[in-house]
């Protein structure tokens, strides 16, 4: 099992290291050596194609897969939201954000967090009475309540329609700019990395084959000429033609 | 045609809806109401022209009035309560030993592989005809009623307290355990909410059986409970005293079935999501 360690968080430390990390489903290697490291508060993207293993690199460094190799040192505190909301139906919307939350203050941590991502008067409502986009922002206000210094994002919006992504990626930008924690985002949307991120990974043939800054301000928009230039860059090293 | 104008044109739309209103519910449910009426009537009718010798069976009125002549000097509360006794009694342990079992082995891979296999097994055989060598075991007094009643309560407790397990989608485990939740913690909001639905399921079930191996465990040398009332009726022919105790055998299990409903529905308020508050 990889080994992860979880530590404080002080100074220029970064929030995440991992080492070599190595994950084989039977014959088929899937991740063959993968290094990397988030900076406090850095915005990470983790694109990959489909099948390249992103999804599976951040259940590891999130503690869930105990059958990879290398190691994972996480400086502060981690939480996870997840493609599908994950919310568990037999509790009421504030019950899921509290999940594991203890002390006296809990209750108005719960509404604070529920307030931040706009949902603050559905506390009481079942799971199942919330649109897609409703409970994917619970299940982000689930993660914010814990005072992340990491977030890990695995596809947090793929499951949602074209605007109700484009809502949360504005509140993710502004929870950000708010909270200021890092984040890894996985994510097979170069858009979205771009959007989000203040670097981009490609994760390909189980390594990451390339580490581009992603140097566009903090209000940037797929209208931004450099925008469009990175976006075919990146397209291009997918391996998708753009012309 | 464009939508405005067919809403500009009543006439029309009116046409077009069905002749014939659909039947409110309520009327439905009256219909519902006539074959049994009608039955129960005939019965009657049969019983008191004759045409039903009253040793065979007798009407519907003299089998209620027997139920209360033997409510009111009490006779059938005293073998109600023995019987309730022996069913309680029953459901409670193959009840809790089903419940241990299939927890153990629902949660455990190593349960699994030590557990299920004999109760897979063991399932196979009809706990009724276990009859004769479970008088061999405990006798013919109590404990055979009762250990009847828990052979039949433990399989079905059993199965779908393993299957409720089973079933829980491991995505929501895992976010419990990125939310930081231990292992109790995790059984107490995840597994066990989970699992509730079927375990609901397994008592319904349950209850149904349990009925039933009281009924076939008190034909077996009882000296109480509804059983011993109809087999002794049968030696007197006293055939409305037989008709009363199938009665009393259906009204409970149908009063447990509701009763258990009702506590489901409460429980499980998250399942009618959209209706709930």
């Amino acid at each position: 099992m990889a080994s992860r360690t979880a530590g404080h968080l002080n100074g220029a430390e970064p929030v995440l290291t991992a080492h070599a990390v190595r994950r084989a489903f039977g014959p088929t290697v899937v991740l063959t050596g993968v290094d990397l490291s988030i900076a406090r508060g850095e915005v990470v993207a983790l694109l990959g194609g489909s099948g390249s293993g992103k999804s599976t690199l951040l259940r590891i460094l999130a503690g869930l897969d105990g059958d990879a190799s290398g190691t994972i040192v996480v400086h502060g505190t981690a939480a996870v939201v997840f493609q599908e909301h994950r919310l568990l139906p037999w509790k009421r919307v504030a019950d899921n954000v509290r999940l594991g939350l203890s002390g006296v203050d809990a209750p108005g941590r719960v509404r604070r967090a529920l307030a931040e991502v706009g949902l603050a008067e559905r506390h009481r409502a079942w799971p199942a009475e919330l649109s897609g986009g409703q409970a994917q922002r619970v299940a982000v206000a689930r993660a914010l309540v814990r005072e992340p210094d990491l977030l890990l994002l695995d596809e947090p919006f793929g499951a949602l329609d074209a605007l109700t992504r484009l809502r949360m990626q504005i509140l993710l930008r502004r929870l950000r700019a708010e909270h200021g924690f890092a984040a890894l985002l996985v994510t097979h949307d170069v858009e979205e990395a771009l959007l989000l991120a203040d670097r981009i990974l490609l994760l390909d043939e189980g390594r990451i084959a390339a580490d581009l800054p992603v140097d566009l301000g903090a209000t940037r928009t797929p209208d931004d000429p450099a925008f469009g230039a990175l976006r075919r860059h990146l397209l291009d090293r997918l391996g998708v033609p753009t012309t | 045609m464009s939508r405005t104008q067919l809403l500009e044109t009543p006439t029309e739309a009116v046409a077009v809806a069905p002749a014939d209103p659909p039947r409110p519910r309520s009327t439905r449910r009256w219909r519902r109401l006539v074959s049994p009426v009608v039955l129960v009537l005939g019965w009657e009718l049969a019983a008191r022209t004759g045409v039903l010798a009253p040793e065979k069976l007798p009407a519907p009125s003299a089998v209620l009035a027997t139920g209360w002549r033997l409510s009111r000097d009490g006779t059938l509360a005293v073998h109600l309560v023995d019987s309730l006794t022996r069913a309680a009694a029953g459901l409670f342990i193959g009840g809790v030993l089903a419940l241990a079992l299939g927890t153990v082995a629902g949660l455990l891979r190593l349960g699994d592989d030590l557990v299920d296999p004999p109760v897979q097994m063991a399932r196979m055989l009809p706990h009724l005809g276990l009859v004769p060598l479970l008088i061999i075991w405990v006798g013919i007094g109590e404990s055979l009623k009762i250990s009847l009643v828990a052979l039949g309560a433990f399989f079905p407790i059993y199965f779908n307290t393993y299957a409720g397990i089973r079933d829980i989608d491991e995505r929501l485990v895992e976010v419990a355990r990125t939310c930081g939740l231990g292992q109790a913690a995790r059984l107490r909001h995840v597994v066990l909410p989970g699992a509730l639905p079927s375990l609901f399921l397994g008592l319904r079930l349950a209850i149904g059986a349990a009925w039933l191996s009281l009924v076939v465990g008190e034909q077996v040398n009882a000296q109480t409970g509804i059983g011993f009332l109809m087999m002794e009726a049968r030696e007197f022919s006293q055939t409305d005293v037989v008709v009363l105790g199938l009665l009393v055998y259906a009204l409970l299990g149908l009063i447990s079935d509701s009763a258990l409903r009702v506590l489901e529905r409460r429980m499980l308020t998250w399942r009618r999501g959209l209706r709930a508050t």
